[in-house]
């Protein structure tokens, strides 16, 4: 061999060496630190499971969701108006889960056929939950949605079984159809971003809501815009002081989409969703 | 593989989970005759040569050959959401090709890990990431692939430009710091079904922030790269990264490897400094090679900087059996 071979017996450490030594134990330590002290701030979606944010349709359970999410974000690629959203780090819902934030966008299921489920690559979002989660009771649909704007197809249903969350109409005092009023012009007004597919002006692109005025004698437009038929209908109900009154009822096809709460134009919204509520009779 | 390439390739395994290089205890004869005759050189001849390779313009090839592509792969994600050329949808997590799943493997196994419950989709994908690493080399999606290796790289150039200046040292750090993480977030998965790793993975941040837009998890990732200039060289690559491992682990059995070459060598050690893992080539230090022509363990990320600064050209790359067939 080229070189002279080393003694056999280690050398004991000069002084020098064993405070590098130790340094770098320490330094090691200091690493070790900044990384676990990272990943437990990646824990806090998971203390705070509670907190509820609208995840896309077909979505897991929040636990059974934050474990299958692979955060590659090809739910937000295939919705068609850009529903869905991927959290940062300080949403507190997961670093680069989906959510949707239904006033800002909802989903309109103007892909006809829940792509982001299709596009899952690790059931986070499914169709029907594998036997082994359960259920929770109200999450379940008790028929597939009808699709309005499918309706007359052969195939008129959404292939979705259990809801992401429930509409609830939270400020019926400031509802536009309880108080008899109309509305005319831009819900939202002009700048709004938020896009709708509707079926008279195009069945294959949605458009900005912002385009598309409207002119009401009587709102009724979380009904009238209701993707899912059966949802949600204008009722004749009773008032406390015994009046008759209009008002919007929520049924049980309600699957949670959001659209009735991006299209009100009360500001803020008269009617919200709830996320991961379920149908209580 | 004669007895001594195959302890060195076990060696080179133990390496990659933390091990220091050791001196190998057996030479081949043909080695040893190099290293015999390597003594009897002329000195002054050889130091002439190593000087007139350092004067010449340094040579790119290889890095500009691989920034290229790894711009290009992280680009085509971009372009495939932005301009909805759907080519490659998704992100580096997961993502489709043409409509065909790949899924990256320690993304794979984390929710394989935490969700306990593997769907076909998600099997489709990680045995095609599996395969397609393991003929490309493993390691080699770092290098090639990740985007946060590039930024590393560009913070590597101002950290080596302060250690210049003497205003900064690198501060090495344990390697075997790199499986306990590994071994931590496998277990932390699997403990409180959270993929928590990828809350963290500078990987998906980035990727992400590439296609879906800038997010604050960025600072997560600034915060590394500071980490890496001022205080240790390229740590989060060399002693964090637990895809790097994963990925290791499958470039065990790449056919895509750099090739050392003994017999031209002038073991001036210019690779191993620009290496982002200096313990694979411990071979090129004088007397260490045990055979004329050594494969480079599986923890080389295939980068190519050594063969673009080897003066000699004794570093290649080589695919196995490709060379023997042509």
């Amino acid at each position: 061999m080229s070189e002279p071979t080393p003694p056999a017996a280690k050398p004991p450490l000069s002084r020098e060496r064993a405070q590098q030594a130790r340094r770098r134990v320490l330094r090691t330590i200091l690493l070790t630190g900044g990384v676990m002290g990272a990943a437990l701030s990646g824990f806090l979606p998971l203390v705070y499971a509670q907190k509820k944010r609208l995840r896309p349709p077909g979505a897991l359970d929040e636990k059974d969701f934050l474990s299958s999410c692979i955060k590659c974000g090809q739910c937000v690629q295939v919705c068609p108006v850009q529903a869905i959203k991927l959290a940062d780090l300080v949403d507190g819902v997961g670093v680069g889960t989906p959510y949707i934030d239904a006033r800002e966008q909802a989903c309109d299921f103007s892909c006809d056929a829940v792509q982001c489920i299709l596009a899952c690559p690790t059931g986070s979002l499914v169709y029907k939950k594998p036997a082994f989660l359960g259920v929770r009771k109200g999450a379940k649909l008790a028929a597939a949605p009808i699709l309005k704007a499918k309706e007359k197809d052969p195939e008129p249903t959404l292939n979705l079984s259990e809801r992401i969350g429930v509409a609830r109409l939270t400020r019926p005092e400031a509802c536009l159809a309880i108080q008899g009023k109309g509305f005319k012009g831009q819900v939202r007004g002009a700048s709004f971003k938020g896009r709708m597919r509707y079926m008279e002006v195009n069945r294959w692109k949605p458009i900005a809501v912002s385009e598309h005025p409207y002119d009401l004698a009587e709102c009724d437009l979380c009904v009238r815009e209701c993707p899912v038929k059966g949802a949600i209908s204008i009722e004749t109900v009773f008032a406390p002081d015994g009046s008759k009154r209009k008002s919007p009822v929520v049924h049980e096809p309600c699957v949670g989409c959001g659209v009735c709460e991006m299209i009100c134009p009360v500001e803020p919204t008269c009617i919200v969703i709830e996320a991961r509520e379920v149908w209580n009779t | 593989m004669n007895q001594y390439l195959k302890r060195r390739f076990f060696e080179q395994i133990a390496v990659m989970f933390g091990r220091e290089p050791k001196k190998p205890e057996a030479i081949s004869e043909r080695a040893q005759e190099i290293h015999v005759l390597k003594r009897a050189t002329n000195k002054e001849r050889l130091q002439a040569a190593i000087v007139a390779h350092q004067d010449r313009k340094s040579v790119h090839t290889w890095r500009n050959r691989r920034w290229a592509v790894l711009i290009a792969a992280n680009l085509l994600f971009t372009f495939s959401f932005w301009f909805d050329i759907q080519i490659l949808e998704g992100a580096l997590t997961a993502s489709r090709f043409v409509g065909f799943h790949l899924i990256d493997l320690n993304s794979a196994l984390q929710v394989m890990l935490a969700h306990k419950h593997i769907i076909v989709n998600l099997v489709i994908g990680t045995v095609t990431v599996f395969v397609l690493w393991l003929l490309l080399g493993g390691r080699s999606f770092c290098s090639w692939v990740c985007p946060y290796h590039l930024l590393a790289e560009l913070a590597e150039n101002i950290h080596l430009y302060l250690v210049r200046k003497k205003l900064v040292t690198d501060q090495n750090i344990d390697r075997r710091l790199r499986s306990l993480s590994w071994i931590v977030f496998a277990i932390l998965a699997a403990a409180t079904g959270y993929t928590v790793f990828e809350a963290i993975s500078p990987t998906g941040i980035l990727s992400r922030a590439l296609i879906y837009g800038p997010a604050l998890a960025l600072l997560w990732v600034l915060a590394l790269l500071v980490f890496e200039v001022f205080f240790s060289r390229r740590a989060w690559c060399r002693y964090a990264c637990p895809i790097g491992l994963t990925y290791g682990v499958v470039g065990i059995f790449s056919p895509v490897r750099i090739k050392y070459k003994l017999d031209s060598c002038f073991h001036e050690g210019d690779c191993r400094k620009v290496c982002l893992v200096p313990h694979v080539l411990d071979t090129v230090i004088k007397g260490r090679a045990v055979d004329t022509e050594i494969p480079i363990g599986p923890d080389c990320t295939r980068c190519g900087l050594c063969v673009d600064t080897c003066p000699t050209g004794s570093l290649t790359f080589d695919v196995k059996g490709l060379s023997k067939l042509l």
